[in-house]
């Protein structure tokens, strides 16, 4: 692609402001032309599960910063519909039709919906995943608990903590045997439920949610080991789908295998049915598949981590590929973060690859911790709680082992 | 080159060591310390630090404010 030409980006989050920033970095002068199916400018996520729950910040402190330079056109409020790759051709949901030249997909994900079984009250029961439901989450919270939340994962441990914070009674569900046990395996994960139990969270491990009665108001949950917990709310928080929904029939490569996504390959490059790479289609974000960065027998082929980081971390080399310029070839390392109950939480690598976890300090009075994550060989991962200052090394030797193929253990 | 870190925001996510550990590190209690005048030759590592800070604390030059 070459200048003058336009880009349209679909999605305006993180994802979809840092790729539009990151082509006039690159000197793409041509018109960018950004669509967004909420009515406002690009926020960030990571604060409406905690600052934003317990009122030290508004939605509004969400708002992300765009550069004066960036001379996009916004079109908000508005969903793409389809996409016709031949004619590099969008359609959006009022109608409006927009060409391209190069199009970059960063419409992220949406909250996982209640599975069942059976249906849900009318009111009372919550997902989180934009503003507005943060906003109505915390009128919740405010009127006052119990709250339950379904899932034990990043964003329902979180939740529980800024519920707990607000001295909300708060019952915390999941059906794996530690909170958080996929992202940071089960030994870290027996220390966080430690950690959640003692700030008064009732955690239910190994345990599921067989109804939420009542058709109107929610009253209670009844639970897979024969209890029912009296409830004013609940929270579901089983994790994120991304929204590839449009796509379907547009002849790029869905990932249908379970985290989603569009397969792209490493630069970005969303991938057609037959796997050849498009020239004129990046993707970016939550609802981007890129290869497995460490496959081992039986790994699926592309993976959706929904990471922060990765739309920060990758905007860059998408937008060099977008316009044909070189592989800018950045060492990435996947990274993510959890603050909860006083914890700050810090992750590089990829812990859920793990077979081993090896706990090099636990002060559990200073509340510190520091791990490192194996499979094979291989160092696949690191984490620390409230002990940053250990990070950048055990970041560096994840470079070295996954970029330079030096073994550590 | 003067660096800032806004102190009451960073919430000692690391990511500006991983960017630029010549200008950003962690003290012995766990606080983020920091050289506020690198040489101009850190300047592309230090706007990927800003780039990197999920809580956007860090600002470069007169930018802040």
């Amino acid at each position: 692609m070459s200048h003058g030409e336009s880009v349209v980006v679909v999605g305006a989050g993180l994802a979809g402001l840092r790729s539009a920033t990151a082509l006039r970095e690159r000197g793409f002068a041509g018109e960018i032309t950004i669509v967004g199916d909420e009515a406002h400018g690009p926020y960030d996520r990571p604060g409406l599960s905690k600052e934003v729950l317990i009122d030290r910040r508004t939605v509004l402190d969400t708002d992300l910063p765009v550069s004066a330079d960036l001379h996009a056109r916004w079109l908000l409020g508005r969903r793409a519909v389809s996409l016709e790759r031949n004619r590099r051709h969008l359609t959006l949901d009022d109608g409006t039709t927009l060409d391209y030249d190069g199009l970059v997909i960063a419409t992220g994900a949406s909250a996982r919906p209640w599975p069942g079984p059976g249906g849900l009250p009318r009111s009372g029961v919550h997902t989180l995943r934009g503003r507005e439901d943060a906003a109505a989450l915390r009128r919740a919270l405010t009127d006052g608990g119990p709250l339950l939340v379904i899932g034990a994962g990043f964003l329902g441990s979180e939740v529980a903590s800024a519920a707990r914070a607000l001295g909300l009674s708060v019952t915390l569900v999941d059906a794996s045997s530690q909170p958080m046990e996929r992202a940071v395996g089960p030994v870290v994960g027996s220390v966080l439920a430690g950690v959640q139990r003692a700030a008064g969270v009732d955690l239910r491990l190994d345990t599921t949610v067989t109804a939420l009665p009542g058709r109107s108001v929610l009253k209670e949950a009844l639970l897979s080991d024969g209890t029912r917990v009296a409830i004013r709310t609940a929270l579901i928080a089983l994790g994120a789908l991304p929204n590839t929904d449009w796509l379907r029939g547009s002849g790029l490569r869905l990932n249908d295998g379970a985290s989603g996504g569009i397969a792209c390959d490493h630069r970005g490059h969303a991938l057609q049915a037959d796997g050849r790479p498009t020239s004129d289609i990046v993707v970016l974000g939550d609802v981007a598949a890129p290869p497995h960065p460490l496959p081992y027998d039986g790994s699926p082929a592309h993976l959706s981590l929904g990471h922060w980081s990765a739309a920060v971390d990758h905007a860059d080399t998408v937008a060099a590929a977008l316009l044909g310029q070189e592989d800018p070839a950045h060492e990435i390392v996947p990274s993510f973060w959890s603050d909860q109950f006083g914890l700050r939480i810090r992750s590089v690598g990829l812990p859920m690859l793990a077979e081993r976890t090896e706990v090099h300090e636990h002060d559990p009075v200073r509340s510190r911790l520091e791990a490192t994550y194996h499979r094979g060989g291989r160092n696949v991962g690191a984490l620390t709680v409230n002990r940053a200052s250990r990070l950048a090394a055990h970041r560096r030797r994840i470079v070295d082992a996954w970029y330079r193929e030096e073994t550590t253990t | 080159m003067k660096v800032h870190v806004d102190m009451a925001l960073c919430a000692s996510h690391g990511r500006c060591v991983f960017a630029a550990p010549d200008v950003f590190s962690f003290d012995d209690d766990e606080e983020l310390t920091y050289e506020p005048s690198p040489g101009a030759d850190r300047r592309a590592e230090v706007e990927q630090a800003v780039l990197s800070c999920p809580v956007r604390a860090i600002t470069l030059d007169g930018d802040h404010g």
